[in-house]
């Protein structure tokens, strides 16, 4: 045996995978990787592009085989996501999967490549009226396979849930190079475990999504955006709770805050206009104390904003009970102290926080701090960016809970040799 | 059973054993009578400690268990098995908790559907999952199903409304899976426990969605000469960009079980719509006028709209009681729970109809049209002989139409026992083995509901890999097939 690499692959070993992968695509859709590539810092070797799910297979089984660990790409938007890897020598990308396979608009099913960006699926779907109720982050570059697998969602999940709730077939490869479906075309369907939810979310942990079929939603005829300014996060809450216990039915219900003051509220109808006017007018009614506001543009992409500002920053997800997102706010306030930040909320129990500061120790305090209240009450706080010596002291995550040797068991039998994404998951899978 | 073993159940039970061959025959079938098992014991545990003891003791002797809410599946799924035991969830019936702000509700497994709306419907708010069986059925089961109900269309399935759930784990350890908001970092475990038909461990508290009643409801009838016709309606209203709370779909012969049975009321025509519409008043009456007028166009010659909770409760009286109105016009029947893409409509009923015709047995088809589940009926009279076994191939071959079309062999009465052999004609092997995978990282031992879902039973590795043989088939001890 010659000299190893930190995987424990023979130098001549990988020589060899890099050949048989280079046959597999062909070496135009495979190049050396640079820094652009990184993952936290973390330099793979390479960069391949398959064509379609069974070069993806080919090439995962030949990787797995030779001791390379992958990185999964879409357009790389959310790859500073999760705990940094490892190890990567090869960072596995799926543009080229970027076919509309199928728009079966008499159904409400759309089958698409894992490639397939955010945008170009929507704007296929609206010839027919229809799209998929869901608005993530960065649609023009976002791929499909990189939604799913950060389970990346917007303001209109308060109507329409997340991707758990609107996905209903996949396609998996797995590191064995086993193609696998679950799930199908048909919204209703309970034939077997339901793999489309276990991949959601899984950060590309278990397999490859290859394909997804999604169940639609028509595009609405009209749409009203309202928008207040409470006077502090009691009024805000107040208000966010009476209009969940209200017979209203918004697509959207948001909250801004950051430290400047009073946060804001925003509240979107959809559906006819007669219906839209009608629960407009009663919005009004229950906005007493509050002060109506122009709708900021591009209000419901306010979470976009929260990526740019000054760095170092860090931008993290937390969810919790609505009823206690004033409570949180507050606590943000507290725990911030001279830190600049800003705030999208869904009132539904989930958003982003943006925290700006020089000083990382003091970032990371406010992160740990400010991670205590939701995990207390079944809420969560995972960083989705920071500075990477923040990152080398924390679970990106947060705390497993009593569940994590399941799924520790779950990723064993799904990619035994860790091929896929090492540690970048939650407690390190 | 080993008398040592009972007395250890007995134990941790006390009264909640169920050893006698006369009792123990009312847990030997669930809802799919033809399917019979006489299990060695009953327990029925009343905290989740007991559960986890039973479950440590199973796991230590290698006794297979069952977990069964209020039996009313019609898969086989709580159908015992050979040697094993039945976990009877049915004292577990409390409903832990009620948050109205947050729109939450924790129940413990045995408490029963509509106990759960009845517990909130006085804040104004209901649990949206509402299988025909919600006034007996259990939120356990519906947990283990996935159970859906004519809502689902526009509410979801349990999956959708299912936060958080506290699990015994088949080697007896307690977990917590998701968590009261949405979004757990982590596998969606909830996600992928929730429809695995009790195969994966038994959850013993559930902390569950409730949603705010709309402001207004309103169901619509309306009668067709042909479910062609009323099928169209369906495209119509779907194409205009509407999402109704519920489509339902009745055929003649449905009809005419419904009212001998319940005297529904409903007119005598070849196909019956019942189209609902929640929302905001001002939306409701709008959208309504436009459903009104799409089936006029497509051919409806009564239309009634029920605006009272009284008129809509007579409205869906004749739908809710269509299995169990198959009775008053043929002996026996299966039931079947077939989905297709719902513009595959006219060709699968034209389809079915020939085929029914081939093998002389009548079919009455009652449908969630919206989401194309159908639920043929297949009439026969077991006292023919050789009747039943041609109204078990005719609705195999119904569901093989439905895989055919796209479809799936279930959209919410599960695959259980009945239909495990009809995965393999809508997943190929490599789909099967991946989802065992799960199964082998929840129940490496397979105790929890073995041999239910699956054709074949996937031997657990501690690897997974290119195929090698088990060490269990080298030794001759097992086989795949």
């Amino acid at each position: 045996m010659g000299t190893h690499s930190s995987s424990g692959t023979s130098l001549a070993g990988i020589e060899t995978a890099w050949a048989d992968l280079r046959n597999i695509v062909g070496a135009e859709h495979m190049r050396a990787a640079t820094v652009e590539d990184s993952v936290d810092g973390v330099q793979p070797q390479m960069v391949i592009e398959p064509a379609d799910a069974d070069e993806i297979a080919r090439v995962l089984k030949t990787a797995t085989d030779a001791g390379l660990q992958v990185i999964p790409r879409g357009s790389g938007t959310k790859i500073e996501w999760g705990n940094p890897p490892r190890a990567a020598q090869l960072v596995l990308s799926t543009r080229r999967l970027n076919r509309m396979v199928e728009h079966a608009w008499g159904d409400m099913t759309a089958t698409v490549g894992a490639g397939c960006t955010v945008r170009e699926l929507q704007q296929t779907l609206a010839e027919h009226g229809q799209r998929l109720a869901l608005d993530p982050l960065w649609p023009d570059r976002a791929t499909i396979g990189g939604i799913l697998a950060s389970n990346d969602s917007g303001p209109l999940r308060f109507r329409f849930g997340s991707l758990r709730d609107l996905i209903i077939g996949i396609t998996l490869a797995l590191p064995d190079g086993t193609l696998a479906k679950s799930g199908g075309k048909v919204v209703k369907n309970v034939a077997g475990y339901d793999l489309p939810k276990l991949a959601t979310g899984s950060l590309g942990t278990l397999g490859i999504i290859t394909q997804a079929i999604f169940r639609l939603h028509p595009i609405p005829r009209e749409n009203r955006t309202l928008s207040f300014s409470a006077q502090n996060a009691a009024a805000m809450n107040a208000f966010v709770l009476a209009i969940l216990d209200s017979k209203l039915v918004p697509t959207g219900l948001q909250v801004r805050a950051g430290d400047s003051p009073g946060p804001e509220i925003d509240i979107r109808f959809e559906g006819t206009a007669a219906g839209c006017d009608a629960q407009a007018e009663q919005v009004a009614r229950l906005a007493s104390g509050l002060t109506a506001i122009p709708p900021p543009a591009e209000v419901w992409n306010a979470r976009a904003t929260l990526w740019n500002g000054t760095e170092p920053s860090v931008v993290c997800k937390f969810t919790l009970l609505p009823a206690i997102l004033a409570g949180f706010l507050d606590r943000v306030r507290e725990v911030t102290g001279h830190l600049s930040w800003k705030l999208v909320g869904q009132a539904l129990g989930v958003g982003l926080l943006r925290m700006e500061g020089s000083d990382n120790s003091v970032l990371l305090r406010a992160l740990l701090d400010l991670r205590q209240s939701p995990e207390k009450n079944g809420g969560s706080l995972a960083v989705l960016r920071c500075p990477r010596e923040i990152k080398s002291q924390m679970d990106v995550w947060g705390s497993p809970g009593d569940a994590l040797s399941l799924m520790r068991s779950i990723k064993s039998q799904f990619d035994p040799t860790r091929t896929l994404n090492p540690g970048r998951f939650i407690g390190g899978i | 059973m080993d008398a040592q073993i009972l007395d250890q159940f007995r134990a941790i039970v006390g009264r909640g054993l169920i050893s006698e061959p006369s009792q123990l025959h009312t847990y030997e079938c669930d809802g799919l009578t033809n399917f019979r098992v006489m299990p060695l014991a009953v327990l029925l545990p009343k905290s989740t400690e007991e559960v986890q003891a039973i479950v440590r003791i199973c796991n230590r002797e290698k006794i297979p268990f069952v977990a069964r809410g209020s039996g009313t599946g019609l898969s086989g799924g709580a159908l015992p098995v050979e040697n094993g035991v039945v976990i009877s969830l049915a004292r577990m019936n409390r409903i832990l908790e009620v948050d109205l702000p947050n729109a939450r509700v924790v129940a413990e497994p045995g408490v029963i559907n509509a106990e759960v709306t009845a517990r909130v419907a006085p804040h104004g708010y209901f649990y949206a999952p509402d299988p025909s069986s919600q006034s007996v059925c259990s939120i356990g089961g519906n947990v283990a199903e996935n159970s859906g109900g004519a809502h689902c269309l526009k509410y979801g399935f349990t999956t959708t409304h299912v936060l958080a759930l506290e699990v015994v784990l088949p080697d007896g350890s307690l977990v917590h899976l998701g968590s009261r908001a949405v979004d757990r970092p982590g596998y969606d475990l909830p996600g992928i426990f929730v429809g695995s038909e009790g195969t994966l461990g038994i959850a013993t508290k559930v902390a569950l969605r409730i949603v705010k009643k709309p402001e207004v409801i309103q169901t619509l009838l309306a009668a067709f000469n042909s479910t062609n016709e009323a099928g169209a309606a369906v495209s119509g209203i779907i194409g205009a960009g509407m999402l109704p709370a519920a489509i339902e779909m009745m055929d003649n012969l449905s009809i005419q079980a419904a009212e001998a049975s319940v005297h529904a009321g409903y007119p005598n025509c070849g196909g019956l719509l019942l189209v609902e519409l929640d929302g905001p008043a001002a939306e409701v009456e709008h959208l309504m006028e436009q459903v009104g007028e799409i089936c006029t166009q497509c051919g409806a010659w009564e239309i009634r709209v029920a605006q009272t909770e009284a008129e809509r409760a007579v409205v869906w009286k004749g739908r809710k009681a269509a299995f169990a109105a198959m009775g008053r016009i043929s002996p026996n029947y299966i039931v079947q729970d077939g989905v297709i893409p719902r513009t595959a409509l006219p060709k699968v009923l034209s389809e079915i109809e020939r085929m029914s015709a081939e093998q002389g047995l009548k079919v009455a088809n009652v449908f969630h049209a919206g989401d194309g589940n159908l639920h043929p009926l297949v009439l026969y009279d077991g006292r023919i002989p050789g009747q039943e076994q041609r109204a078990m191939e005719l609705s195999i071959n119904i569901l093989r139409l439905c895989v055919k079309c796209g479809g799936s062999i279930t959209g919410e009465h599960g695959v259980g026992e009945e239909k495990k052999m009809m995965m393999s004609e809508m997943f190929a092997e490599p789909d099967l083995e991946t989802m065992q995978l799960v199964r082998c990282a929840f129940d490496p031992q397979q105790l929890s509901n073995p041999g239910k879902v699956f054709p074949r039973t996937r031997l657990c590795a501690e690897r997974t890999g290119p195929y090698q043989p088990h060490p269990l088939e080298v030794a001759g001890v097992a086989q795949f097939f």
